[in-house]
This record gives C-alpha cells, structure tokens and sequence, in this order.
C-alpha cells in the first residue's frame, strides 16, 4: 500500500491543531468574563460575583491546563512535518512565534498563578490585575498567532529570494490586511463560546434549583452580553467575508458554491457540489442574493470557481458545508440569545424549563461552530500554504515517509484520547460538584499554591464518595 | 559583517536557553525517574510536591526553545526536527504524559497508581529523547544542500543510546540532588545514597563519551589536541566538580550537592560546546549557514532583550516563594 505523507501530514495537523483550538477558544473568553467578574466584585463587594469568579476560576484552570499539553505539539508540529514551509517562511514566523511565547506565554503563567491562588493572599486590587494579565495575555497570544495565520492567508510585507521569504516591511506584514477581521472575527467567537458555556452550565444548575442566587446572575449577566455580541459577530463576519472577496476570491466562490462567473449571482442555501463535473445538484437558492451581499448591488460580479484551474481550486465541498453550519450555528446563537433578552426583559428568564434547556443544549455547538469557520479560511486557502507564494504539496517535509506520518499519526490519536478522556471526564466531575462545592471551604487553608489543576479539589475517581467532599 | 554580529547574540540566547531548560526541566525530569523507586507512596507525594509549583515555568523555556530556533537557526529547526521525528514524537507524548500525571494523579484514588507509571513513564521516554538528540548532534546529520535527506532511524545508533541513558542518569542526579536540597528524614536519606550511585554512573559516561565521541570524530579530537590548551580547564573543572560533590555527600551537606551538580552540567554543556563550535548541523553547516535573515534576528533581538529580564525576574521570585523543605503532607492535601 502507498502512504500519502503529505495526506497523512495534513490529517495529523488538521487533527492536533482542531483539538488544540476548541481549548484557547473557550479559555480567552473565559478569562475576560472572570476579569470582569473580578472587576465587579471589586467595586460592588458583593460576594455573588466572587463566588461565581471563583467557581469558573477552576474550570479556567483545568480548560488552560490542556490547551497547554496540547500547544506544546503544535510548537514542533513545523518542524517535523512542515520542514519545507517552515524553514522558507522562518524570517517571518520565527519571530511572530517567537514573540508570542515572550509576550504572552509568560504574561499568563506569571498571572495565573496568583489568580488561581493568590484570592487570600494578595490584596483584592492585585487580584484583580493578575485577572486582567491574564486576559490580556490570551489576546496578546491570539494576536500573534492570528497574524500569523493571517500572513498564510494575506501575505505582505515581504518578498520571496531564492525560495526563502525575506521581511520587506514588518508592520505590513504583521499587520497584513486580513488581520484585523479575522482577530476580532475570532475574538467575538471566544466570547461566544464562553458565554454559551457559561449560560449552559447556569441553565443546567438552575433546572435542578442548585444554587440558584449565582446562577440566575451568571444566566443574566451572559443573557445580555450574548444578545449584544451575537449579532455584532454576524456584521463581523460580513466584514470578514468581504476581506476575503477581495484578496481570496476562490475561497469565496467555493464558499458560495459558485462554479460559473455570474452578474447577479444566487446565493445557494443548500446545494451538493461536484467538484469532478463542476457544477452543483440539488440546488436551492435566492436570486442575486450573493451579488447583493457580497458587491452590495443586486447586479454586482461574483466570480466562479472556474475561473481558476482546477489544480488552484479549494476543496468545494468542505468549504462550501463548513460554511453552511458556521452561519447556521451563528443565526440559532442570535435567536437563542434574542429570546433569552426579551424573556429577561420581561423578567420571565428563569421561569420556562424550555428555555433553561435550550441553553443547555447549546453549550456545544459554539465549538463545532469555530471548527467549522477554521475549517472554511484554511481548507479554503488549499492548495496554498501561503496564498499564492508556496502550496501545501511544497511545504511538506521531504525525507518524511508514508510510515512515519501514519505512526506519528496514530500516536498523538491514542495519546490524545486517553488525556483528554481523562480530562473531560474530570471536568464533568467538576461541574457536577458545582459552585456549592466550594462553598465553606477557604482556600487559605490548603497551603501554598501549587499548580493550576491543583486549583481543583473534586476528587477525580472517587465515585462513592459525596460530591465535592475534601478528604 | 556587520558592526555587531548579530548571530553570535543569537548563539548565547539560545545557548543560555537550551541550558536554563536542561538544569530546570532536568532536575523535575529526574525527580519523575526515581518515583517508582521512592521508599513509599508518602515519600512520592513529598516529591513532587517539591517540583509542582515550578515545572510548567521550566518546561516554558522549551517552547521558547523551539520557537527561538526558528527564529534565529531557520536550518537547526528545519533539520533536527525532521531528522529526529520519531524522536520527537516520543519526547511529546513522554511530555505530555508526565504534564498531566502532576495534576491527575492528586485527583485520583483507585487510579492513582496509573498516574505514578505515567509520570515515571512520561519522564524516563522525555529524558532518553532529550540525551538521544545531544548525541544526533554530536554525530551529525546528513544532508543535501539545506534539507536532510538521512532516514527516519538514523538518529538511533549505539552512540545516541549510550548519550540517551547519560542524560538519564544524568537527570536522576539532578533529581536525587535537589530532593537532597528540598526533604529531610527518611526520604533525604535515601536521596544522598542514590546521589553517589548516581554520580559514579555520570562519571562512567562522562568517561565513555570523552574516549568515543573523538575516536568516533576526527573534528572533535582535532579540536582537544589542537593548539588551544586552555581548553583543558574544563575537565579538569569537572573533575573536581565531582570530587566536590562527592565530598559534600559524605559531609552530608544540602545545598552544596545540588549546586556542585550544576556545576557538572555546566562544564559539560561548555565541553560539548567546544567540540562542536562553530558547527550548528554537523558535519557541514556552522551557526552562520544556519541563521535567520539578520532583519529578522534584529527584529526578535529587540523585544527579547526587554522581555527576558522579566521573565527571569518572575522565575527568581516564584522559586523564592517556593523555597524551603517541603514536609510530607504539605502542599497537595
């Protein structure tokens, strides 16, 4: 049988980086609301905000821990497999990626600490700094890998000599023109995410009345937040969209679903694209809606995937369904959390069961939603590493054989699923407990701080033990 | 060249890293390969309670590690990681492993013994991979042009096994010898008696690979027995490292131990130095052909010299906050 390394490379790399994300995604999120969280409990002293601060300081903390674990592969992933691609592009992205673990890596290991324990040891101001370090490090970190991912993307700033990439213009790389959507495109998804989780896990502990005076505040607060920042992501990605109309328009076409340059183009709702006989079956669309969205004049050009040769064409059907449930997930987040405000409004919030489920089971669909729109903007930039400058076919690493990407493959599969099983399955432990757990049991008494799991006194295999008891 | 030769900067940062990672990790790495062999499960508690609070800073430096030499050394990233990729693979899931064993294991009851064989397992696979990748160097690569075209088991010869367990035990000194620092009673003890064991094993190494590694290299015997007979100073410097500590151990000391450990690193690191400068992917390419665009060294150059000192600073106090004997029952509850 012939192993494809270049196949299995891009199957390890889709698979550790989609698992690596769905970690920092919640946990940038996370830690601005318990910054703001922090930051209300210091000004009102009211100790419902440092009850709920506390209680998702440890999910924080164990959510942090594997995004850890799982970064650390994503620092040689590069290397191995993407020899080629990164040793060309070193000039640029050694010092993105350098920075990134500088600036950010040790902003929030130094905070953290004192975060998770320093509550009763540090006075409250210095706490609440250590909070805001903390999130400001998560942003700084997704600044620099998104201007990475963006550069990939929207490369500028440089120029190619002897196959190697020189840096003609820092800030204009660095700040290549599809940063900027794409950061708050991304920061916007991580509020998203936290806030869904956040009002899930509320939802779910107000269904079985358990403690329900922090829980209605969290439900509130994120109710608010949600209705607010769920539309705004939509007028984001708009934007997003049409950065990427204008410097990958392929990406674009294979999102619409668009074989054929069109005036006036459709915009497909559901439709199953053939990449081999270059058209679409089943279709069903609205007349010169993607013209109108996209150029903002009914009658406006929208180019078709057969503009380009087949061999410069993106994946059509990946890009062109990951995009349909990314739009799908973000239009139920805006409804969800529309009812979720009028329902406060009217004071009725906690009353229906239904909705208090609702909430509940949306808690993971954010994350197959931020899955999906990565899977868009990197399958979409196929078959290019860097758009335009270098193909995935070119960057991979060249001694690497079928045989080692299929072991390596295999391993960080089996590795991965037992850490995370074990993870997950703690972390449900957690909620289980839930914030009652906490509660009469200061920290100041456990000793010195430790490590950020240690954060965490819920017993990980105790089954037969109550819930939340400290032995 | 330039007025300031940027990459010989760049050779000391990352030089000062790759240490700095191999004394912090090193000790931690080595606390997790005497576990299985502790006197009992308290003694285990106590040692990892001592290096709890300061792995995850430790292991930092290897990400900057990695980073770093993309940044600065494009060539070394781009050849020792593929040359080296079951390696590294190991090194990860070793990593990996014994990362989450530390937070798992305080967690679990009926499973904790799984999470002691982690950490043990995670620790001893990590070290043998680190050790294995000091002797891939030392033997070099092979390459074409700016690519390495060797095979995927080539790093994995007698030698790098011989380098492999060295750095083990290696570790384990490191290990016994902060543990010597950190505990006290039984458990200290015990910590002093596998100290000497341990260092007549490096010692046993340290005298293997000082006759293999020139008889197996031309370059490295040319370097000793060239013209540059100061270079002499830094066996004889180990050398009387190890008479100290063993003195120290006799004489019960401990601080001393540890510190005369680090002493030992530090002339082997200087050792290895010497018989590599300047090659940075033997046997063809030196620390020049394998640097970054000085744009970009330059570029990097400026916030790492603002940036580091803090996270030296913020390094020296969490160690000063941790300091002291941990006692059993302390820490983890």
């Amino acid at each position: 049988m012939e192993l494809d390394p270049l196949l299995l490379s891009r199957i390890q790399f889709a698979f550790v980086v989609s698992f690596h994300a769905l970690f920092p995604v919640f946990t940038i999120g996370l830690a601005a609301y318990i910054a703001t969280l922090e930051g209300l409990f210091y000004r009102t002293e009211n100790p419902v905000y440092a009850r709920l601060s506390r209680f998702w300081t440890r999910i924080f903390a164990v959510i942090f821990g594997m995004g850890v674990v799982s970064g650390i592969v994503m620092a040689f992933q590069f290397g191995t497999n993407w020899s080629a691609f990164s040793y060309a592009s070193a000039n640029f992205l050694g010092p993105v990626l350098s920075y990134e673990v500088v600036t950010a890596f040790f902003l929030e290991a130094t905070f953290l600490g004192v975060l998770l324990f320093g509550r009763d040891k540090v006075p409250k101001g210095v706490h609440l700094f250590a909070a805001c370090m903390v999130a400001l490090g998560t942003f700084i970190s997704s600044f620099w890998i998104l201007s990475a991912n963006s550069w990939m993307q929207t490369p500028a700033g440089i120029e190619m000599r002897d196959g190697l990439i020189y840096v003609t213009s820092w800030s204009e790389a660095i700040f290549n023109p599809s940063l900027w959507p794409r950061f708050f495109h991304m920061a916007l998804a991580s509020f998203l995410t936290a806030g869904f989780v956040v009002a899930g896990v509320s939802a779910w502990y107000l269904l079985r009345g358990r403690a329900p005076e922090i829980n209605r505040k969290a439900l509130g607060m994120t109710v608010v937040l949600l209705a607010f920042i769920a539309p705004a992501q939509l007028v984001v990605g708009d934007l997003h969209g049409l950065n990427t109309f204008e410097h990958q328009p392929e990406k674009v076409a294979a999102m619409e679903g668009a074989w054929e340059t069109k005036q006036g183009a459709p915009l497909i709702l559901f439709a199953i694209p053939s990449a081999a006989n270059e058209r679409n079956y089943l279709e069903i669309a609205i007349p010169n809606a993607a013209s109108l969205i996209l150029t903002h004049d009914l009658q406006g050009e929208v180019p078709g995937l057969k503009e380009w040769a087949p061999e410069d064409r993106p994946p059509v059907g990946w890009v062109f369904w990951s995009f349909r449930v990314m739009v799908a997930i973000g239009l139920l987040m805006i409804a969800v959390a529309a009812v979720g405000l009028v329902q406060r409004l009217r004071g009725r919030l906690f009353d229906s069961p239904r909705l208090l489920r609702v909430f509940t089971w949306m808690i993971p669909l954010p994350f197959v939603a931020v899955l999906a729109g990565w899977f868009v903007t990197d399958i979409g930039r196929q078959p290019w590493v860097i758009h335009g400058i270098m193909r995935t076919s070119e960057a991979v690493t060249p001694s690497l054989t079928g045989w080692m990407a299929l072991f390596s493959l295999i391993g960080f599969i089996a590795v991965y699923a037992v850490i995370f099983a074990a993870g997950l399955y703690y972390l449900v432990r957690l909620i289980q407990a839930g914030p009652e757990a906490l509660e009469g049991t200061p920290e100041a008494s456990e000793g010195r701080p430790k490590r950020p799991f240690s954060a965490v006194d819920t017993s990980f295999d105790d089954g037969a033990a109550p819930e939340g008891v400290r032995r | 060249m330039e007025l300031i030769d940027l990459t010989l900067i760049w050779i000391g940062i990352i030089g000062l890293g790759v240490f700095m990672y191999v004394l912090m990790d090193g000790f931690d790495l080595g606390v997790g390969i005497l576990f299985p062999f502790a006197p009992d499960e308290e003694a285990r508690d106590t040692m990892m309670n001592t290096v709890a609070p300061v792995w995850d800073g430790n292991e930092t430096w290897l990400i900057l590690g990695g980073a770093g030499l993309l940044a600065a050394f494009p060539l070394v990233y781009a050849v020792f990681l593929p040359a080296l990729y079951i390696g590294v693979f190991l090194l990860l899931a070793g990593l990996i492993f014994r990362g989450v064993a530390f937070e798992f294991r305080f967690k679990a009851n009926r499973s904790k013994y799984l999470w002691n064989w982690s950490f043990f397992g995670g620790s001893l696979v990590a070290s043998f991979a680190q050790g294995a990748v000091v002797g891939a160097y030392i033997q070099g690569f092979e390459v074409d042009g700016f690519t390495y075209v060797g095979g995927p088991l080539d790093w994995l010869t007698p030698f790098t096994v011989m380098t492999g367990l060295a750095l083990v035990c290696g570790y384990t000194l490191l290990g016994a010898t902060w543990l010597i620092l950190k505990t006290e009673g039984a458990l200290q003890t015990w910590a002093y008696s596998v100290a000497r064991w341990m260092l007549g094993a490096v010692m046993l190494f340290f005298a293997i690979i000082s006759i293999w590694t020139p008889l197996a290299e031309a370059r490295v015997l040319d370097r000793w027995l060239g013209n540059i007979e100061w270079l002499w100073i830094f066996p004889l410097v180990t050398l009387g490292a190890a008479a100290w500590l063993w003195q120290a151990i006799e004489k019960r000391r401990e601080g001393i131990p540890f510190i005369a450990t680090l002493t030992l690193f530090i002339t082997f690191y200087a050792g290895l130095l010497i018989s590599m400068w300047p090659l940075a992917v033997p046997p063809e390419h030196t620390f020049w052909d394998a640097a970054s665009a000085p744009e970009s060294q330059l570029f990097l150059l400026l916030g790492v010299l603002f940036i580091t000192p803090v996270i030296l600073g913020y390094t020296a106090w969490t160690y000063w906050v941790f300091r002291g004997k941990v006692r059993a029952g302390e820490g983890y509850h």
